[in-house]
């Protein structure tokens, strides 16, 4: 007997949160990502916990910044317009290093722009779309069962490192049904977290929760001190796959669903005989910047598969040094790139074109 | 014998505030409520952004300092967290009713179990003077120089009466600390407002009619003057809501 069961995305991505010890969840409708917050709203009263529909994504992230002040998993999900609204909030998580978990199934862009997937967030999550110097752990998810997995994953290393860790999804892998094994999904790593305000109760001195400090030799301290860490999650919880990349002379590079489609297109074209390979970041902060290092020494050309007008690529050709062909294979504003464009742009590739 | 002592909720550090300026009063006041309650140890109070933004380093509870506005969705996370912990937001009004007004109402409409202290001096301290929504119809400021015109720039916000309107919110009264009595009465609302958590009552919101001589360019006692002949008239004090009566006559 398998564990195995039929979920969306989406609903995966709720589920593996109750499975890490989430028991708060807040959030605001917007489509594509409705299913997590309907899950929890079912969930979460019958096992104890909090579903609350915040008045706004502003509101829902501020409660998350309430919750992780106690020292409890917590998690908000969006999409793409609804995270610019909650960019404020995450910097402020970041100024006062609190964990959490924040989901966003993006959509096409930018304004209102339309509810079908898109992976043009990709600068904001791994840039800050909020002010100030900071990261968040971003997780690029290419199936469901990686939806599930890297939620508990994201609350591991948000409460080890006191980040946001964020779930950079699309459209298509938020409503998309596949069989996750829900057997794996399960949170061990639970760090004591001295510094959470739950009432002093006259033992300790108080606990304040903060991003202010009007020194500013103490506002730079602080920031050194988060990018130490950030330097040791860049060690440590750096995720990618590699796939077909030994003999590699083109490198394909893509996350989500575009590396899914890639890999299609990557199987046919070795038919043809065509050496290309993919790399496929899982977590694109920290980007996995060694495999591409690595893989410059014999590509001649990276091709970048993108559902944005090319963000990953800057990433891509900084990783390289620049020393390569760069093309991009890109479709926005919901379309996704067909197997038969990548294969395209991969013998374009083959045989020297750039674009 | 000891007469007057500091309430044992607040700590040493020395208070920012200019001369003359009645958030040390209410900060007192505050604290003597945690002490009669005997609920130090299980509060956990929230600093506005504004003037008192530093409110966190002079209670000595756990202190969470939130976003400009947001301290009652911080609020609600912290107390849906850890329903037993008493949860305050200690806010002004730019804070509350200018930028955080939709986390006030619906704070308030979900009868949230919290209390929020609601400091009404009419002006934005922190930045120097600049008109808040609670701002006289006429009243100068950096940004209404010419006096606050209410065709422009609309009519104040009487936050009491707004939210006494919603069927959620349980305790709503409007207080000033310009008089020994308005401080004594402000005492009790304060200390209820504190009480009807513990007793799981539901949202308070005591407003408190407060001065900002350096803002207002007067000497503290023409400041606390002016609350009496200006502030008060327009936004009157006393309670606008309390189902908590209610109950009691029943």
């Amino acid at each position: 007997m398998s564990d195995k069961v039929l979920m969306k995305g989406n609903e995966a991505i709720a589920e593996a949160a109750i499975c890490a010890g989430c028991r708060h969840y807040f959030g605001y409708p917007i489509t594509p990502q409705t299913e997590v917050a309907a899950y929890m709203a079912k969930k979460m009263p019958k096992i104890g916990g909090t579903f609350l529909q915040a008045e706004s994504e502003i509101a829902a992230i501020n409660m998350v910044y309430g919750v992780s002040s106690t020292g409890h998993r917590v998690m908000t999900s969006s999409s793409s317009p609804g995270i610019s609204l909650k960019s404020e909030g995450l910097s402020y998580l970041a100024g006062a290093d609190l964990p959490a978990l924040v989901v966003n199934v993006q959509r096409g862009g930018p304004g209102l722009g339309g509810i079908q997937p898109s992976q043009s967030d990709y600068f904001q999550a791994t840039r800050g779309g909020g002010h100030g110097d900071y990261h968040m752990v971003v997780f690029a998810p290419a199936s469901v069962q990686e939806m599930a997995s890297l939620t508990v994953r994201g609350f591991e290393v948000a409460d080890k490192y006191r980040v946001t860790s964020m779930i950079l999804a699309d459209g298509t892998m938020g409503q998309m049904m596949e069989p996750v094994d829900l057997s794996s999904l399960k949170s061990e790593y639970n760090p004591e977290k001295p510094w959470a305000t739950t009432g002093t109760g006259k033992k300790r001195e108080h606990n304040i929760v903060n991003s202010l400090y009007l020194k500013p030799e103490e506002l730079e301290k602080t920031n050194f001190e988060r990018y130490e860490r950030y330097k040791k999650i860049e060690e440590n919880e750096t995720l990618y796959e590699e796939y077909l990349m030994d003999d590699a002379e083109i490198c394909v590079a893509a996350f989500g669903i575009a590396a899914r489609v890639s890999k299609n297109a990557i199987n046919e074209a070795r038919k043809e005989g065509i050496k290309v390979g993919l790399i496929r970041p899982i977590t694109l902060w920290p980007f996995p910047k060694a495999p591409f290092e690595k893989a410059a020494n014999k590509v001649k050309t990276f091709i970048s598969v993108e559902l944005s007008m090319g963000q990953m690529i800057e990433d891509v050709r900084l990783s390289t040094h620049d020393k390569a062909n760069y093309m991009l294979c890109n479709r926005v504003g919901g379309m996704i790139p067909s197997p038969d464009e990548v294969l395209s742009a991969i013998r374009n590739a083959a045989k020297g074109g750039k674009n | 014998m000891v007469v007057f002592d500091k309430p044992k909720s607040l700590t040493d550090v020395p208070m920012h505030y200019c001369p003359g300026c009645t958030h040390g009063i209410v900060h007192r006041l505050v604290a003597e409520a945690i002490d009669e309650l005997g609920i130090e140890g299980d509060t956990i109070g929230i600093a506005p952004v504004g003037c008192s933004v530093m409110a966190y380093d002079y209670f000595t509870c756990d202190m969470i300092e939130a976003a400009h506005g947001r301290a009652p969705a911080v609020a609600t996370g912290v107390k849906r967290a850890d329903p037993k912990k008493i949860v305050f937001t200690y806010q002004g009004d730019g804070d509350l009713a200018s930028i955080g007004m939709a986390e006030t109402v619906h704070a308030a409409a979900r009868n949230e179990n919290i209390t929020i202290i609601f400091i009404n001096n009419a002006i934005y301290g922190m930045t120097g003077g600049q008109m808040a929504p609670t701002t006289l119809p006429g009243q100068v400021t950096q940004t209404s120089p010419y006096g606050r015109d209410v065709k422009a720039c609309g009519y104040p916000i009487k936050v009491c009466e707004m939210l006494s309107q919603l069927d959620g919110a349980t305790y709503i009264q409007r207080v000033a600390v310009n008089n020994i009595k308005n401080i004594k009465d402000a005492k009790k609302a304060i200390l209820k407002a504190f009480k009807n958590q513990v007793e799981n009552k539901g949202f308070s919101l005591i407003e408190v009619v407060s001065s900002c001589p350096t803002n207002w360019g007067m000497t503290p006692k023409a400041a606390l003057e002016w609350v009496e002949s200006n502030m008060i008239p327009y936004y009157p004090l006393g309670v606008y809501k309390d189902t908590t009566a209610k109950e009691e006559t029943k």
